[in-house]
């Protein structure tokens, strides 16, 4: 099966749900007039990203009539947008719905929360807790936001899960600019898309924003990787894009055939030893 | 320095920096609701590669440059900041701060050079932010990385402004970028100099070339390097020590005023949200 897919790659305002959810609204239109299955917005697409306080005045339960809204939108198209999630005990997680058939059919909570460097998302939110797939008319589909990507154990469990179309959503800043060469940001987000695409044999698609924030500019280049490990589709740098490319599940399978790296993973050998590792670490 | 026959690296891709630079004016000018900038224009490298940069993401129209000289200001600064006003088709205003100055100078004879120096950057300062009401604009930095480390300028002076696009370059990336953008070459080669007594240099000042200090900072604080691994490179150690010191002494210059703690949410430490909360 062939499915199209899209990336919005735009600017979320700053705080506000509401101009935000207009912008959400106008890319679903143009996403089912273009006849599109699928339609990713970028990590927090519904807020903007450097929220500090202001992450319990965006926060949405998932109950909320502003979800609710994007729910009843994915009668037409499926649909993945990363938001401020406020659990029932009042957590607040970095996370990302998958919405289809006019439900919320899977949330992901952002597990690594980066706390370094420029990054304060610790002080801010909840960790999740948990990296699960699901089904959809694309194949399995994985979640995972940002910094999660730069843990390879998540993308390695999401494989292992039966993962066929990865889903990465960030909100990547522009840094590192050398002479000869590509921003820092991108070249790492490059590496990591190809292999996870290539040694998985799955579908990655990134979605990245773009714009500034307090000076912070989110550098865009979203992408559509296939399961041999080549981008199908790239957005350009800094500038908001309608990105479009289609998907088939054939091609995963096709790859799996030529390279079944999965059907040889010793998932026993791998939890052995890490249970090994575990315990040598807790005795030191 | 066994460094020196590697590549350079603080030279930028410019297919990367200048676009980043440029939406970086362009957007943060214009969602807060301007489509103008003023800028303080020297005839220095920092102040014209501000302008070039402005005037690319905005438009020369939407650039006004101030160029104001005091007495003892270098005829060739000023020409040299009047050829950028001519070549990039920006508009400007020449404003003496020699009679305000004087004014407050009469008053107090005994002020040495530091005193007057960081008057006349202040004066500017009020002139700039006078402006940027005046012609609905915000006002442009100048202050590149090396200086902010350094704390070389004055604070509340030459320092201030609403948004700076070189802030986070040091002088060798600005001067790279001059070169790309176009800057008169008047301006590239001559020596750096705040001009706020005739004949300074920064280099003679600071007792150290920008190529150098650069080269040390970017280790010390991009990369992180410490010390004994700074000496293995071929830094000397009192140059170490030296610009430590420096950035160290300066860090008032980089943050607001101290605020005392008394309620359970203060400005300073937790009222926090970003500039451009709801931009």
């Amino acid at each position: 099966m062939k499915w199209s897919v899209g990336i919005a790659q735009f600017a979320p305002v700053l705080g506000s749900v509401e101009r935000n959810l207009e912008k959400l609204e106008a890319y679903i239109d143009r996403a089912e007039r273009e006849g599109l299955d699928l339609l990713v917005f970028p990590e927090l697409a519904l807020t903007g990203y450097t929220l500090k306080d202001l992450v319990p005045r965006v926060a949405q339960r998932l109950d909320s009539p502003i979800v609710r809204r994007l729910a009843e939108a994915s009668r037409r198209l499926a649909i993945v947008c990363g938001f401020v999630e406020e659990s029932e005990d009042y957590r607040f997680y970095n996370a990302a719905a998958y919405f289809a058939e006019g439900q919320v059919q899977h949330v992901h909570r952002k597990v690594y929360l980066p706390t370094y460097g420029m990054f304060e998302e610790y002080r801010y939110f909840a960790a999740g807790d948990r990296i699960r797939t699901f089904p959809t008319p694309f194949g399995r589909v994985g979640i995972l936001i940002c910094e999660d990507l730069w843990h390879p154990s998540t993308a390695y469990i999401a494989a292992q899960d039966g993962c066929e179309l990865l889903i990465g959503l960030a909100c990547s800043p522009a840094r590192g600019v050398p002479e000869e060469g590509d921003l820092y940001s991108s070249q790492a987000w490059r590496t990591l898309n190809r292999m996870y695409a290539h040694f998985f044999s799955q579908y990655v698609i990134f979605a990245n924003r773009v714009g500034f924030e307090d000076g912070i500019g989110f550098w865009g280049g979203s992408e559509v990787v296939s399961p041999e490990g080549t981008p199908v589709a790239v957005a350009p740098y800094y500038e908001e894009t309608f990105l479009r490319a289609v998907i088939s599940t054939a091609e995963v399978r096709r790859c799996r055939i030529i390279s079944p790296f999965l059907r040889d993973e010793r998932l026993d050998i791998t939890l052995r030893e890490l249970r090994r590792i575990e315990k040598e670490r807790c005795r030191s | 320095m066994s460094q020196s026959t590697e590549k350079n690296p603080l030279l930028l891709n410019p297919e990367i920096v200048l676009p980043l630079l440029t939406g970086f004016i362009r957007d943060e000018v214009t969602k807060v609701g301007f489509s103008r900038v003023v800028v303080n224009l020297s005839g220095g490298i920092d102040s014209a590669v501000s302008t070039f940069l402005a005037a690319r993401a905005l438009g020369p129209e939407n650039v006004c440059a101030l160029l104001l000289p005091y007495k003892t200001s270098s005829p060739d600064s000023l020409a040299d900041a009047q050829a950028v006003v001519q070549q990039l088709g920006i508009r400007s205003m020449t404003i003496s701060i020699t009679e305000q100055v004087d004014a407050y100078f009469a008053k107090f004879p005994e002020m040495d050079r530091l005193r007057r120096a960081n008057k006349m950057a202040r004066e500017r300062m009020t002139i700039l932010y006078d402006q940027s009401l005046a012609q609905n604009a915000l006002p442009l930095g100048t202050s590149n990385k090396t200086e902010l480390l350094l704390g070389y300028g004055t604070i509340h002076g030459d320092l201030a402004s609403a948004l700076n696009p070189i802030g986070d370059l040091y002088k060798t990336q600005v001067r790279q970028l001059g070169r790309i953008l176009g800057v008169p070459a008047s301006i590239l080669h001559k020596p750096p100099s705040a001009d706020l007594w005739p004949g300074q240099t920064d280099e003679q000042e600071l007792g150290f070339t920008y190529e150098k200090v650069d080269l040390l900072l970017y280790y010390l604080v991009d990369k992180r390097y410490e010390e004994p691994e700074l000496i293995e490179m071929g830094f000397d150690p009192a140059f170490i020590a030296e610009v430590s010191r420096r950035v160290q002494m300066s860090q008032y210059k980089r943050r607001l005023p101290l605020i005392a703690k008394v309620s359970t949410r203060t400005i300073t430490s937790d009222f926090r949200y970003a500039r451009d909360w709801g931009r």
